[in-house]
Order: structure tokens, then sequence, then C-alpha cells
């Protein structure tokens, strides 16, 4: 099977330098582009493919690219920034490729950037991710004394100048808009669309965010076409994903398979089932964000319609797994507790709803629970569900909640005092 | 007072962007990673030097975790407590580290030679538990391996 993402990366953990990325056809991809193709092509090429956001929301790559403005009037500056805020919890999948292989970004960006003839880019990164830093920062010195970065690249009349922003914490930094604050130098609040970026992003200028798995899709995709990028899948969009599996089970980690392969498939054949004296229970499928799901649903597809089918979201793609000897409760109140650290304090309902979700989560598993307390839960998830916050953390941080609920009811009744039960 | 070295590498970094407040976080880290932390008074030079007031610079410096407006020991350990680490066993490893160091999260040791502090996933939940000391990862913690790493920052040459 094809790995575009991660076929090239070396079992030792070391990074492909440039020349060994083009050994293995890097760059072949914007020698072609640069010579062949019109931005317009390339858009076709990439919306033929069925690409989609990779980040969590799953955004079609092609029609976003399609909203910037283009020609002669176009606002300028345009650019394009790398979102590789990797914080969405249960998450380490971009670390993978900004570690082990940081030229498909660099080539990625280059194309997409091309595309939407964006002059400007940079790689928005998590504070956390050192190694990948100096990679990125090595890798990108290369692509610019190779000509791959800076003015008139190959020759084509093209210029893009590319930047490594390293960030100093906050999940928000992942969203969209926070991102885009926080490269301004400012508090990463939300800022309210539209405007969408794509017309008025970075300093009020058109930009497009895109994840970093996405963005690596692009150089493969140019490369072998779409017809190849959507042979890949076994789902209805394009492509392979990047799945992991955190949690009891015998070997954790992360694989590249065919977008729409099974849970049941990642979990039992990569991540080898459950270790010795653990029974499942259930898993977020995408991260921290998204809604349990248990055994019934082992046979759902890891792809976007699927997994929604199913009463989730694909997210990060990447599960983590609920065992019996964990406490559901504490897990929740785990994640409650991360989302209103995180929540920037911008609008209300998340800023005062998720630390009263965690503080009644914590009363339950202190001994404190009082009836009523679930209907309170209940109405948390409606008050910050989609459509009454400023962003999606609050409504991402409702789905592990509300599922909660539904799927493992009795573990919280059972920390209500039963005589005042009704 | 920023040292002209500082100066000059504040000024590079504003030089990537198209307004200089955007290098305000770089710049507050380019400082932190000399001085540990970020004082008044560097602030304020820092503030000078992109064109912001002090206060809106404040503003950002004390939103971002990894900021510190407070001075902080010669090794600060970042303890992811994210869900995938919290399953896998970070409540031991927390209750370890605290008696190790005789310090609270948010605390320094008394030689001054740490800082324990509480850290959102560190994007290794493959190999939880999971920390950060200074800039460096460490992952499949146990309380032996804690002891070790600890050991060698104990040491007078350092990591």
């Amino acid at each position: 099977m094809d790995k575009p993402l991660t076929g090239d990366l070396r079992p030792d953990g070391t990074v492909l330098d440039l020349a060994a990325y083009e050994k293995v056809g890097g760059y072949e991809a914007l020698r072609k582009v640069l010579k062949e193709m019109s931005p317009a092509d390339v858009l076709k090429e990439v919306t033929d493919s069925r690409l989609r956001g990779r980040g969590g929301a799953g955004f079609p790559t092609g029609q976003k690219w399609s909203f910037v403005p283009m020609g002669d009037n176009a606002p300028t500056p345009k650019y394009l920034v790398a979102n590789a805020d990797e914080m969405e919890p249960g998450t380490f999948k971009d670390r993978l490729i900004l570690e082990g292989n940081p030229h498909l970004l660099i080539e990625g960006m280059i194309l997409s950037a091309y595309t939407i003839q964006a002059t400007q880019g940079y790689v928005f990164l998590r504070w956390a991710y050192k190694l990948a830093a100096e990679r990125i920062t090595r890798a990108l010195a290369e692509a610019y004394d190779r000509g791959y970065l800076g003015r008139n690249i190959l020759g084509s009349g093209y210029s893009f100048e590319l930047h490594l922003h390293t960030s100093a914490g906050r999940y928000m930094c992942g969203e969209e808009t926070g991102l885009l604050n926080a490269l301004e130098g400012k508090r990463a609040n939300p800022r309210a669309k539209p405007p969408f970026p794509q017309v008025s992003g970075l300093f009020g200028k058109p930009t497009i965010v895109q994840n970093v798995e996405t963005l690596c899709n692009v150089a493969p995709i140019l490369r072998n076409g779409a017809q190849w990028y959507l042979g890949l899948s076994r789902s209805e969009d394009g492509g392979t994903k990047l799945y992991g599996v955190s949690g009891k089970v015998r070997r954790p980690g992360a694989w590249e398979l065919p977008l729409g392969t099974t849970i049941r498939e990642i979990l039992e054949r990569r991540a080898r089932g459950m270790r010795e004296g653990y029974q499942f229970r259930g898993l977020l499928p995408g991260g921290a964000s998204t809604d349990f799901l248990v055994e019934d649903h082992l046979d759902v597809k890891m792809d976007y319609g699927s997994v929604q089918a199913a009463g989730s979201r694909l997210g990060t793609g990447l599960m983590i797994v609920l065992d019996d000897r964990t406490s559901v409760v504490g897990m929740v109140l785990n994640l409650e507790r991360f989302f209103a650290q995180e929540s920037c304090g911008w609008c209300t309902p998340c800023r005062d709803g998720l630390p009263w979700t965690a503080r009644i989560l914590q009363g339950l598993l202190e001994g404190r629970g009082r009836p009523g307390d679930l209907e309170r839960l209940e109405m948390q998830t409606r008050m910050m569900g989609p459509g009454n916050t400023f962003c999606a953390l609050a409504p991402g941080a409702m789905e592990p909640l509300q599922s909660a609920l539904k799927y493992f009811r009795e573990d919280f009744e059972k920390l209500i005092p039963r005589s005042d039960a009704a | 007072m920023l040292t002209e070295d500082e100066r000059r590498m504040i000024r590079a970094e504003a030089a990537h962007y198209d307004h200089p407040q955007a290098a305000c976080v770089e710049a507050l880290k380019i400082v932190q990673e000399h001085h540990r932390w970020v004082s008044d008074e560097h602030l304020k030079e820092i503030a000078a030097l992109l064109d912001m007031s002090p206060e809106a610079l404040d503003s950002v410096a004390t939103f971002y975790n990894l900021i510190f407006r407070k001075p902080v020991g010669e090794n600060v350990i970042l303890l992811c407590d994210s869900v995938s680490c919290w399953i896998m066993g970070y409540e031991g490893i927390r209750a370890h580290l605290k008696e190790h160091l005789g310090v609270e999260l948010g605390e320094t040791t008394a030689d001054g030679k740490f800082t324990l502090l509480p850290m959102a996933c560190l994007g290794t939940c493959d190999r939880a538990p999971a920390m950060m000391v200074g800039n460096e990862l460490y992952r499949n913690l146990d309380n032996g391996k804690v002891d070790e790493i600890l050991a060698r920052y104990r040491q007078p040459s350092g990591a």
C-alpha cells in the first residue's frame, strides 16, 4: 500500500534532509507545477482529489482555497499558515511528520501558497515540539539555499517567504482565528466569522490556515494525480489518514492507513487489542473533543461521514481508549478540567460553564453528588452546544460529556445518593 | 537591562512580520531563555522595542502559560496532566514528584533547582505518562525513571 505521508519516514527516527527527500521524489511536484500548471490547474487537481482537512473540522481543502480572492485586484500580501499547534489531547500525529520529514510540509506549503498566490507563510508550531522546531529550522534553510523558497522560485517568477513561528502554550492557538491573533502577537481569542480568514485573516489579508497533515498530502497529490489519491481511500473522500491509539492497549502508536479503515482494524490489528486484564468500554475516536463510541461501533469506518453517522466526529483520527478499570466520571472530569483551563474567557458560556461543569463532576467523585446533578450536566451540554458560544472549544468540550451521560449513565447515577433519587 | 544581543535577536524576529507586535511572544521567549522569567523591567524594555504599551504586552504575556512572569527554578518540570497520561498513571507520577521534590504544583524547591508545573497534552500519548524538563521530553515514565532523570539534573554540570 502507498503511504504518501509516512512511507519515507526512517524507522530510527532520524530526519530526512533535503538530499534524502529529493532522492525519494521530493520537490518533483514543485518543479512540475511551476513549469506546467497554473494556480487554477492546481486548485482543480486538489479539489478532484477530495482532500479534506485533517485537523478536526474536515472542511474540503479545494473548496476552502476557492474562497481566496484571486487576480490583480486581490488584496496583498496573501498568507498561508500551517497549523502545527498540535494540542488536542490524545493527538500525536503531526509530530511524526514534523520531526521525521519536514520537507514534505514545506513542499506542500509552497504548492498550496502558489495555488492561492500567497507570498508569505508561517509554520505555527507549538512550544513543546522542540525537536520539530530544530528540524524545521534546518529544513527551511536548506530549502532557501536550494532556491525552493524566497524570490523567483526556480526561475518561475513566483516568490514565497516562509518562516517558523513557535508559540508559548494555550490550546486556543489551534483554533483558526485564535491562531491568527496569536500570530499577530495578541491573546489567542477567537474572532467573529464572517469575515472568514480566506478573505480577511492575518493582518486583515486573505489567509489560509491548514493543518500539517492536510498540507503534507498536497505534494503527493500533485506528483501522482487526483485519481491515484482517490484510489488510496476506502471512503468517498480521498487519501490515507494518520490514525493512532492511546490508553491501555497492547501497542499504542500511530499508523498511516487508508481513509475509512474500521475502528476494529486499528484497535485490534494495529494496537493489538486491550492489555491483559483490561476490558474495552469505549473510545473517543478523534481526540478529547469528540463523542464517545462503544463496542457496537467497532465496525464503523474511520472516515468523515461514517463516524458522523455513528454520532461522533473523525476529529484528528487519534483514539483514546477507555478501559473497565478507569473511572468514566474521572476521565470526563479530566477532559472538562482541561477545557475549563484552556478556555480563553472571551465568551461567558464557555468561561463560566466549563468550570461549573468540572465542579459538578468533581463533586460526584468526592461524594458530594446531589439529586439533579445529571440534569444540570445535561443542561450544560445544551447551553454550551453549537451556536451558543464564540468558537468551537465549548461545544467540543460537551461532546465527551453528553455521550458519556448517554452510554455510561449508570456510572454517573451510582454517585448520586440513593435516598434522594426520584 | 536587555543585552545588545537580546535586542538584536528581537529585531531579527520582528523583521519576519509586517507589524513588529507580531514578534512579541518570540521576544518574551528570547528574554526568558536568558533570564528564566520576564521581569517588569524587561517587559517594559521589550514593549518599547516593539512599539507596544507595557500594559498591552503584559496582557499577552499573562495569556500564554509558558511565559513566566514570576521567577522559576533552574529547571522547569512540565508534567502532562491530559487525558491519555491521566489514564496511564499521571496521578501516581504527580504524587511521586511532589514527595520527591517536597513541593506542590506551581512551587519551586527550596534549593531553587526545580519548579513543578502541570502541562496540557504534550503530544506523545502513545508513550504516556510524559513530562518535559526544560527543553527535554521524557516518556513512558515510572517512579524509578523519574528519580533517575532528576538525579541527572542535580549533578553540578546540569543535564
